[in-house]
């Protein structure tokens, strides 16, 4: 008796400091949820959600549809060859005569003027004269064509049909550079107008590039940062980190303030008598790199230093006491265990470097603009929300894809810098 | 005994580091005097000395100062959303054993790697539906979402270090869970919280791409207004501005050192 009263006396006694017993468990791991879910519904509202409206707008295809709803129900039930039956055109000219003058006649015009270009006229044209006729004397088919000659064209209808259902593969063609003919087969565009492959081309080459120089640079200098004498080290770091916490603008102004013609850098160099004439070192290639490198490298610098620092020098003492070369001891050693950082450095520099915006578009030349360009210049100046969120859901995709895999290698702790 | 010559090695890694430091902060420190200048050209030798850009940049009926105010409002209205949101699940995420913990981190940090341009297309195409743009709220509610990252890494890295026997301590001697947070575990993560809230700030203070398509002329920010300067035409106005956001920088450099965070990954630059 005596023994199991102080036993219950003990557990009576313990249970508040006791493991948390299962329910208690259960409980916290509520209380766990119960505190993340108002960001995840909040990121869900303000991030997901937007860019999940953006990545339908790259298929959304309802302007046809909406305006001329008849005609658009013909389109789905007819073949594609030859001319439409007169149903059709029939449907067309009531849709016109229904839609005349609403701003649903103007984005329908604007989407099947990029199918074919003077299809805006042609609609604005064939609606102002439709009103007039009452009753067609000869069916619609001949109306029609009478009206313009485009209408009694299997092109124009072609043109039509492709534009009608409430889904198009339309603009994702499109930012690939592929269109569709009227057969309903896939070509690439025409060569004058192919830019966007190029242009993602040249924006994962600018990424590659800077990563690569910011690899090179920022290794060595996150070496430096462990290994020199720590007076050194930390003048060394306050370099780094200045121009890391000092606002993009300021950076992107001095640059173009230090590089550009009658800028700091040539004023010495012609002083000098280094050149004769200023060098073109800025509004090109050569400036976009120059600005990207400055602003990416503490990207790469800070995941490696933070691995390298996690490095006991031990390991390349017991490699030297082995007999290797210090070389050998480097490269055998050290540097696969900085591999991790190297990685997430890198892959911090690519993903932002690939969507740079601001810094192209300010020291950039003409030749030097990335898809980012397009997608803010499809949303805003041409209001081409289709092109734009297709530009944006391929760039997505790119970096999404490398996210993913990267996470997948080295923990996506690590790459937000947790681990 | 002489000290041993250093290395050919060890000199060439010296003389990387001097020159990578003029690289990193030369063309910052080199516009500084100019911002000085009496005269209007952005070059060397600067022919006399003279405030007047200064008093351009802070007349009151200049561009400047409304930027300011702007920036600022839209910075602390971000900073109280995104630390508070931020702070909450950072604690959530703290116990390892929560299903689907790496899928939640990876979710909750993916605004940092989506490229400005696309989440700020994105918001625009939402938010111009709903009303929201041209508004301040619509500003701070992007700015919030994108910064609130920064203050979950901030303060998930700080409650690694965090014992949590004191909170078990605490209930032991009869506090409740609200009581504990209150008394144990928000004063020893304060540093963490108020360097996460900072982060959050400086990505407001900083951003451009977001403020040009939710932001309205109302909402004009001090990013913005200095992009359109740039853009037309820098002048040493545009450098005199810089000066002082330097000098803010070297301000916020010291605070984050004094909060334990010199380092750590930093929010803005991703435009």
């Amino acid at each position: 008796m005596t023994r199991m009263a102080s036993t219950t006396e003990t557990m009576a006694g313990t249970s508040a400091l006791a493991p948390p017993s299962l329910s208690s468990r259960a409980k916290a791991r509520m209380v766990s949820v119960l505190l993340i879910a108002p960001l995840v519904l909040f990121l869900t509202l303000v991030f997901v959600l937007p860019l999940g409206g953006m990545l339908f707008h790259a298929v959304e295809n309802g302007e046809v549809g909406g305006a001329l709803p008849g005609v658009a129900a013909e389109m789905r039930g007819w073949t594609g060859e030859g001319l439409p039956p007169e149903a059709a055109y029939a449907a067309l000219a009531r849709d016109l005569k229904a839609a005349y003058g609403e701003p649903r006649l103007g984005e329908a015009s604007r989407r099947l003027n990029y199918e074919r270009a003077g299809y805006r006229a042609l609609l604005a044209k064939t609606a102002r004269a439709v009103r007039a006729i009452d009753r067609p004397q000869a069916g619609w088919t001949a109306e029609l064509t009478a009206i313009d000659a485009r209408w009694g064209e299997p092109a124009t209808w072609a043109a039509l049909r492709r534009a009608s259902p409430s889904l198009t593969p339309y603009y994702l063609l499109t930012a690939l550079d592929l269109r569709m003919d009227d057969g309903g087969a896939i070509l690439r565009a025409p060569a004058e107008e192919r830019i966007y492959i190029d242009t993602l081309g040249r924006t994962l080459w600018i990424g590659f590039v800077t990563t690569l120089l910011c690899l090179v640079l920022g290794f060595p200098l996150a070496h430096a940062l462990v290994s020199l004498p720590r007076g050194f080290a930390s003048v060394l770091m306050v370099c780094v980190l200045l121009p890391f916490w000092t606002s993009l603008l300021v950076r992107t102004s001095a640059w173009i303030v230090v590089l550009q013609k009658e800028g700091v850098l040539n004023g010495l160099l012609t002083r000098l008598g280094i050149v004769d004439a200023p060098l073109e070192l800025v509004f090109n290639r050569f400036g976009l790199y120059v600005a990207m490198v400055h602003i990416l490298l503490p990207f790469m610098i800070l995941p490696i230093l933070s691995v390298m620092k996690g490095i006991s020098p031990s390991y390349m003492r017991a490699s030297a006491s082995l007999g290797a070369h210090p070389a050998v001891g480097f490269l055998k050693v050290y540097l696969p265990m900085t591999l991790p950082g190297v990685g997430a450095g890198c892959l911090m520099t690519f993903i932002i470097g690939v969507g740079y915006y601001i810094t192209p578009s300010l020291v950039g030349g003409a030749r030097d603009q990335m898809t980012s360009y397009f997608i803010a210049y499809y949303a805003n100046t041409t209001i081409n929300w289709g092109l734009s969120s297709a530009l944006g859901a391929i760039l997505l995709a790119c970096i999404m894809l490398l996210y993913a895999t990267v996470g997948r290698l080295i923990g996506v702790g690590r790459i937000a810098g947790i681990q | 005994m002489s000290r041993p010559m250093p290395s050919p090695t060890r000199v060439l890694h010296y003389a990387f580091c001097c020159a990578m430091m003029v690289f990193l902060v030369g063309p910052i420190l080199a516009v500084i005097p100019i911002s000085f200048s009496s005269a209007g050209f952005l070059s060397y030798p600067i022919p006399g000395l003279s405030l007047q850009w200064y008093e351009k940049v802070l007349a009151a009926s200049g561009p400047w100062l409304p930027a300011l105010r702007n920036s600022l409002i839209v910075g602390t209205g971000t900073m109280a959303l995104a630390t508070i949101l931020g702070t909450l699940a950072a604690l959530g995420l703290a116990r390892n054993d929560l299903p689907g913990r790496s899928f939640l981190l990876g979710l909750l940090i993916a605004p940092m790697v989506v490229p400005l341009v696309i989440s700020g297309v994105a918001m625009y195409f939402l938010f111009a539906r709903i009303g929201l743009t041209a508004s301040y709220l619509g500003l701070i509610l992007a700015h919030a979402v994108l910064g609130a990252p920064f203050v979950v890494i901030t303060v998930t890295a700080t409650l690694r270090n965090f014992d949590t026997t004191l909170v078990r301590a605490a209930y032991s001697l009869g506090a409740s869970p609200v009581r504990a947070f209150f008394t144990v575990t928000l004063p020893l993560i304060l540093p963490g919280v108020l360097s996460g809230g900072l982060f959050a700030f400086i990505f407001s203070f900083d951003e451009v791409v977001v403020a040009l398509f939710i932001g309205g002329p109302e909402q004009r920010t001090l990013p913005r207004q200095m992009f359109d300067g740039i853009r037309d035409t820098i002048d040493p106005s545009i450098l005199a501005m810089s000066t002082l956001l330097v000098g803010v920088t070297i301000v916020f450099m010291g605070l984050l050192a004094r909060l334990g965070r010199g380092t750590g990954s930093k929010p803005g630059s991703n435009a």
